[in-house]
């Protein structure tokens, strides 16, 4: 795990995701700095992101239409951490735009670009083989997911290969629609807590600071994604101090919590 | 894991020097041809994608399944199918003698339903109770829903919604059927976004749902249990051909969108070394410009809903439109099985455009009385081209995998004709 994450994670940490090309991308990742975001989540556009709401379906489909590039991913991703020097940075999207020029270049850009850390959805365990050891390899974590389908029996396999953070994914669904209920969440991140000593961040369907709040009581940290997505939909180039006004009531409401 | 390479030596330190060499092994235990194929889905999924593999190998153990399916596809839809000598075709192309596995005789037009059989008794077993599918053309969505009412199973067909407005008999069909049709809006609205929303659903709904997916594409299991379903094609084909002519054919041949009619018919002769393979792509408007949807001869490997495989993609990875006057054929993937016996030189493969796939069309409506599907119409334009080169005592052995009737008006329109 790099310093940035672990450090990131000491206290119930806000993990902020909005998706590269939407907007004037630096600037929404300055503003939920500013809001008191403690890990940002940059999104790759894909044109088959079958795993998302329509929310971020919709962001991807604006970012691709705009002519976002990886090229341009990768150079957003390095004035970041050049502006940004303290504050973990993770990439988020799907398989075929990551290894599309290989797995080794894919992971060189990431390592070189200051990337901490690489959520790819449809990469489980059992096909880490084509980007786990080049991401391990650089020292760029690859975060694995875990969701209320994964048994006790697989949970180890899905530890074993994960490194910065173990993301929950807190409903068996898609992005941006409906949150669990913070029983079963809390159950759920203390199974996987008993099986790692990584961090525990819980996302899918977390829209407002109460939210928020009541899943920062009992995990390490609280993923918002589609709830800033959509002030990027709603406000465009004005989006920037949407998105800090957000950033900071949820925050506030993490850091907070306990 | 050993490579197939690795294999082969084994198999060649272990046996005698005559080995066989087969290619009718795969996949591997992970679920991968080759390079290809594998089990690329979100974590919600894979254990659910475990559960029916298990599934799938119980079942295939199990006589009683085999012999529920072999009594379905005997009286329900009406296998085996005939094994044809176009004779007329023959004369008009001339060269080798061309001959049809009729798949397109089958209860409801193509070979699809030989697989929505054999997959809605897999979701039974399961004991689940909802089914959905992606369909493109619309003939997957039909077969679906035809087994759900068979099996009296909710039914929900995802159909992109420029698809829905090009297909409107199969929609009001499935409709008929008793079939949910949700018109996907997303991305581009045709099959690839029905795919992607169909994963959607699935993703949330895992506890009671059951995605017939209608190719032999998708995660491990599905390539290669769409294919074992499929398969009964080809069994059935070289039986009859052994049987009418004492001798196998030189020559196979099929249209390939995501491939499930063409290993249906390849996989049984894999092993026969003296039997080439042709599978026939979509060129759409030729194969130099981007409208087309020939993921092989003009895509690169990559990975799309949940296999790696060739696919249509920008030097991004970003997927790109496929375009065929066959909306069958239209989809900016293949099966992972095809592209692995691409790389391994077993099965040759080419493409045809619209304009030939119409010239294939209107042929053998002529000369044999026989109204084709656009799909395999790809595969009669290839057969007309290879014939005149094979001589008179050849055989080729062509897959007739859907019949047109659904495709009259697009012929038409095509044609310039009103109707």
């Amino acid at each position: 795990m790099t310093d940035r994450l672990s450090t990131a994670f000491s206290k119930p940490a806000l993990v902020c995701f909005v998706t590269a090309g939407d907007g004037d991308t630096a600037a929404n990742l300055d503003a939920l700095v500013e809001g008191g975001a403690d890990v940002i989540e940059l999104g790759m556009p894909f044109t088959d992101p079958m795993a998302d709401g329509p929310a971020i379906q919709k962001a991807n489909l604006r970012a691709l239409d705009a002519g976002i590039t990886t090229a341009q991913i990768f150079a957003i991703a390095a004035a970041f951490r050049e502006r940004h020097p303290e504050v973990p940075l993770i990439l988020m999207g799907y398989a075929n735009p990551m290894i599309r020029r290989g797995p080794e270049w894919f992971a060189q850009e990431c390592a070189t670009a200051g990337v901490d850390g690489v959520i790819c959805v449809d990469i489980p365990p059992e096909e880490d083989a084509a980007l786990g050891p080049a991401l391990r390899e650089r020292g760029v974590a690859p975060i694995r997911l875990a969701t209320p389908t994964t048994d006790a029996a697989r949970l180890p396999q899905v530890l074993a290969g994960s490194d910065g953070f173990v993301y929950y994914v807190s409903v068996a669904g898609i992005t941006g629609l409906q949150q669990a209920a913070t029983a079963s969440i809390e159950e759920a991140v203390a199974k996987l807590k008993a099986a790692t000593d990584l961090p525990v961040a819980v996302g899918f369907g977390v829209r407002t600071p109460e939210q928020a709040s009541a899943i920062a009581k009992v995990a390490d940290g609280v993923v918002v994604g589609s709830a800033l997505v959509e002030l990027v939909e709603q406000h465009g180039e004005e989006a920037p101090s949407a998105l800090k006004e957000l950033t900071s009531a949820l925050a506030n409401a993490v850091h907070t919590a306990r | 894991m050993f490579s197939r390479l690795d294999r082969l030596r084994l198999l060649c330190q272990s046996g005698p020097m005559d080995a066989p060499n087969s290619y009718r092994t795969q996949p591997d235990e992970s679920g991968h041809f080759g390079d290809f194929g594998g089990r690329y889905v979100a974590e919600t999924l894979m254990p659910l994608i475990l559960d029916l593999e298990r599934e799938y190998r119980a079942a295939q153990a199990d006589p009683a399944f085999q012999a529920q399916f072999d009594d379905l596809l005997e009286h329900y839809v009406g296998r085996p199918s005939p094994l044809y000598f176009a004779e007329r075709l023959t004369e008009a192309v001339g060269g080798a003698q061309v001959w049809f596995k009729r798949d397109e005789l089958n209860h409801t037009g193509a070979h699809k339903i030989n697989n929505c059989i054999g997959q809605i008794l897999l979701a039974i077993r399961m004991g689940k109770t909802r089914i959905i599918a992606e369909t493109g053309a619309g003939q997957h969505g039909v077969a679906t829903a035809t087994v759900c009412a068979r099996f009296g199973l909710p039914c929900v067909i995802y159909m992109g919604a420029t698809d829905v407005a090009r297909q409107q008999p199969n929609v009001f069909r499935m409709r008929l059927l008793g079939a949910e049709v949700v018109p996907v809006t997303s991305g581009a609205a045709t099959l690839k976004d029905a795919m992607n929303e169909g994963l959607r659903d699935w993703v949330a709904n895992v506890h009671d749902t059951f995605y017939i997916i209608g190719t032999a594409a998708g995660p491990h299991p599905y390539p290669e249990l769409v294919r074992d379903f499929q398969s009964v094609i080809g069994k059935e084909a070289r039986a009859q051909m052994l049987d009418r002519t004492g001798r196998l054919p030189d020559l196979l041949v099929a249209a390939i969108g995501g491939g499930s009619n063409a290993l249906g018919l390849f996989h049984p002769f894999l092993d026969d070394a003296d039997v080439k393979m042709l599978g026939v792509e979509a060129a759409g408007h030729g194969l130099d410009g981007d409208e087309h949807a020939a993921s092989l001869m003009g895509g690169a490997p990559g990975v799309l809903h949940g296999n790696k495989t060739y696919l249509l993609q920008d030097e991004d990875g970003q997927i790109t439109e496929g375009h065929s006057i066959s909306a069958g054929l239209d989809y900016p993937g293949i099966g992972p099985e095809h592209a692995w016996l691409k790389e391994s030189g077993r099965v040759d493969y080419t493409a045809v455009t619209d304009d030939e796939a119409l010239e294939g069309f209107q042929l053998l409506c002529r000369t044999e009385g026989i109204i084709p599907a656009l799909e395999p119409s790809h595969a009669i334009a290839a057969v007309a081209k290879v014939a005149k080169e094979m001589p008179d005592d050849a055989i080729i052995l062509a897959n007739l995998c859907g019949r047109g009737d659904k495709d009259i008006f697009t012929v038409a329109d095509a044609l310039g004709v009103e109707i």
